[in-house]
């Protein structure tokens, strides 16, 4: 009896545990292969460990025994949904480093192509962000309109998403003469379609309960961590590549940078849906504007890069993405490294998530908007 | 045997003085209950296959795309071939699971199910149990579900499980608050509790015009705490598919798994036609104090057919609000009922009572 009453009232006899679950790699939420370790306390999470690896293809390793050209299509599959951004980073670092300039053809069309892919992405996004939160009729909604887009692709490039499309010194082939007339068309469709986005899931009330002040990260944090993109510019860092160092066609548009201050999930999902209504007015004011010329220029069969570093940033829908190629004078790199925006997004998530609850996390997550291949390379 | 299509009761009573003069007495009642109980079950299996397969075309509908339309006409053979699967289906029993209490949970659900369906008066003379505490008898059993519940959560072995089966039970046994709540501001305009008789009141107008400003209230806040107590729509955080990959109903497959999406959707069912009887006047029409014409010809239809019309109109609105809306968080379903509803609720019975004493009323 004595030893019962001993062993309820002093409480280090008994042994206690944390409640760790695991958000396992097959998650219907988690985007792609992730694993989350999740330390509970009841609902509340009291820790975040995301264990990353489980699609590593070993991408920058590969590039090290591929021609230039080669590389650019090993790219694509990291973030597939900016696959054409991530093209053209490489293209781009290549031609810098070989100090050609692609005739202005060719910028216009890869401007075009990216602020398309952009819409696209961002399309995925929310079809994705809403089935999450449970609104499952935004993901047909979202892909219903995407369709429109990938039809674009397949016709002009023969591919819907991982399009092949640059290459160091231009593109692969001229666009088609229909071209303009269908991106004109699926412009004015889709700034029809956009305010419905709105009238579903931006304007609900459960909505704007479950994110509104829901995974706040200060501006102090957001630079720290590096977190770049809609994500980043929701807490008020400027960090648009297409504003600070432009490449391509941007120096040529107008156009504003998407900033809120708040920094939690709501202004980052605002963020994006306004990166929407601006890449629309950007491919506005190119898409008639093509100027005549060739879309590739004469490249040797064989590129060889002269000795030593070269960096190019470029702007994808998940933030600022890098390509960091070491050059020794031969026809294969030395090495190839990518700075993957995910990759720093991700990392913030203990951060934003610590004192919430599960669903809090999920929310968190989705408006991350985290692509794992381009995470793990 | 005298078969009338707008009153049953005539018919029933037929039928048991015919049992009467054939058998003994304790016979009689032991065909009696056989037969119901065969009917009931009939009518929940062809209800649930019925209501199965129009969710799946009514939020093909929301979606912008055709739901199930190859098998059988309109698809309607579809919900029979996934049951057919389903029965088909390995029942895989995780290790270390508590057995009996894992056997049982879905079994409870189904019971409960059917012991609501019971009270529920489908056409005059078509009602299994008549009580004269009906509405009581009706919120007193609809609460057994959620053991069921969570038993299934704490059975599993499964730490999803488990946090599903938990929220579950929080939402349910708050919620039951406010549906009672509601369901008594209603009694308190009929001024008696068994369902028949509530829908005898309505004879002369359904009482969600009759009661005016508190009945519409309470019809709403009926609507939303049904649609929670049944773990359906916005607040179907326990099943919340994205998260807990299936709550509380994670580790059960085949027929077990059959019983408890059976039980969500005649749950469901339950929960409208609950709303059809004691606000839009279960099976009687629509009437209008003084048009006698007008009643004449809505008297025409026959009475089982406006219960079925009004439920599965009701049916249909609460699937509108599960694939339209986004989830609650569990915190915000729990504050929903306890900081938002309740208090409107306790504020409604007090101004229907202020109503039907100042007989300010239709």
């Amino acid at each position: 009896m004595s030893e019962i009453k001993e062993i309820f009232i002093t409480s280090d006899k008994i042994k206690t545990d944390d409640y760790v679950i695991n958000m396992g790699p097959q998650h219907p939420s988690t985007h792609g292969v992730l694993r989350l370790l999740i330390k509970l306390e009841g609902e509340i999470v009291l820790n975040v460990e995301p264990h990353i690896g489980y699609i590593h293809s070993g991408i920058e390793k590969m590039c090290e025994s591929l021609a230039y050209n080669q590389i650019v299509h090993l790219t694509d599959r990291m973030d597939y949904l900016s696959a054409h951004m991530n093209n053209e980073a490489v293209c781009l670092c290549v031609e810098n480093a070989l100090q050609i300039e692609v005739p202005d053809r060719v910028k216009y069309i890869r401007t075009i192509m990216d602020e398309l892919m952009r819409i696209s992405s961002h399309q995925l996004w929310w079809s994705a962000y809403g089935m999450d939160m449970g609104a499952t009729t935004c993901f047909f909604y979202g892909l219903r309109d995407r369709e429109y887009i990938l039809d674009i692709f397949e016709d002009t490039f023969g591919a819907r998403l991982t399009l092949n499309y640059n290459t160091p010194g231009g593109v692969m082939f001229d666009i088609k003469p229909d071209f303009q007339k269908k991106v004109k068309d699926f412009i004015k469709y889709f700034r029809n379609k956009l305010p419905e986005y709105d009238q579903l899931l931006s304007g609900n009330i459960i909505f704007t309960e479950r994110t509104k002040g829901v995974g706040i990260l200060s501006l102090e944090d957001t630079i720290a961590y590096g977190v770049t993109g809609p994500s980043g510019r929701a807490a008020g860092f400027s960090c648009d590549v297409r504003k600070h160092h432009p490449y391509s066609a941007y120096p040529f548009v107008k156009f504003e940078e998407m900033l809120d201050t708040t920094g939690d999930t709501y202004a980052r999902y605002t963020c994006r849906i306004r990166e929407m209504w601006e890449s629309m007015n950007i491919i506005e004011q190119l898409i008639d504007n093509i100027p005549e010329g060739d879309y590739a220029l004469k490249m040797k069969g064989v590129v060889k890069l002269p000795e030593g570093q070269y960096y190019q940033r470029v702007e994808t829908s998940k933030g600022d993405f890098g390509v960091f190629i070491e050059s020794d004078g031969k026809k294969n790199p030395y090495r190839v490294k990518f700075r993957s925006p995910g990759f720093s997004n991700m990392f913030a998530l203990n951060k934003m998530a610590k004192g919430l609850k599960i669903a809090d996390l999920v929310a968190i997550m989705g408006a991350l908007d985290l692509v794992m291949p381009d995470i793990d390379r | 045997m005298g078969f009338n299509l707008y009153d049953f009761t005539t018919f029933t009573h037929n039928l048991h003085i015919w049992f009467l003069e054939n058998m003994s007495p304790g016979l009689a009642t032991t065909v009696e209950w056989v037969i119901v109980g065969v009917l009931y079950i009939a009518f929940v299996a062809l209800l649930g296959l019925f209501l199965i397969w129009a969710e799946r075309r009514v939020c093909a509908i929301f979606q912008q795309r055709l739901g199930p339309n190859r098998v059988g006409p309109f698809g309607l053979i579809q919900t029979i071939a996934d049951f057919i699967k389903l029965m088909m289906k390995e029942i895989v029993t995780p290790r270390k699971v508590d057995k009996y209490l894992y056997n049982l949970a879905p079994y409870i659900v189904i019971c409960c199910l059917f012991l609501t369906l019971g009270a529920i008066p489908f056409a005059p003379g078509l009602q299994g149990l008549d009580f004269d505490i009906g509405v009581f008898y009706l919120s007193a059993v609809s609460s057994i579900s959620v053991i069921g519940i969570l038993l299934a959560g704490w059975s599993s072995n499964n730490k999803y499980s488990l946090i599903g089966g938990i929220r579950s039970g929080a939402q349910i046994i708050s919620y039951e608050l406010s549906v009672a709540m509601s369901l008594i501001t209603m009694v308190i305009l009929a001024g008696t509790m068994s369902f028949s008789g509530i829908v005898e009141g309505q004879r002369d107008l359904w009482f969600i015009f009759k009661g005016h400003i508190p009945a519409v209230i309470a019809f709403v806040v009926f609507l939303i705490a049904g649609t929670a107590e049944t773990n359906r729509g916005p607040f179907d955080l326990p099943e919340a598919e994205s998260e807990l990959t299936a709550g509380f109903h994670t580790e059960y497959s085949g027929i077990k798994f059959a019983l408890f999406y059976l039980a969500e959707f005649l749950n469901m069912f339950v929960v409208s036609a609950v709303a059809a009887t004691v606000f839009l006047g279960g099976w009687m029409p629509l009437h209008f104090g003084g048009f006698e014409g007008f009643n004449h010809v809505m008297d025409m239809i026959p009475p089982f057919v406006w219960f079925f019309l009004k439920s599965f109109g009701l049916v249909f609105v609460l699937m509108w609000f599960k694939w339209t809306f986004p989830r609650l968080r569990v915190d915000q379903i729990l504050t929903l009922e306890w900081k938002y509803l309740l208090p409107i609720n306790l504020f409604n019975i007090l101004l229907m009572a202020t109503v039907v004493l100042t007989k300010f009323h239709f």
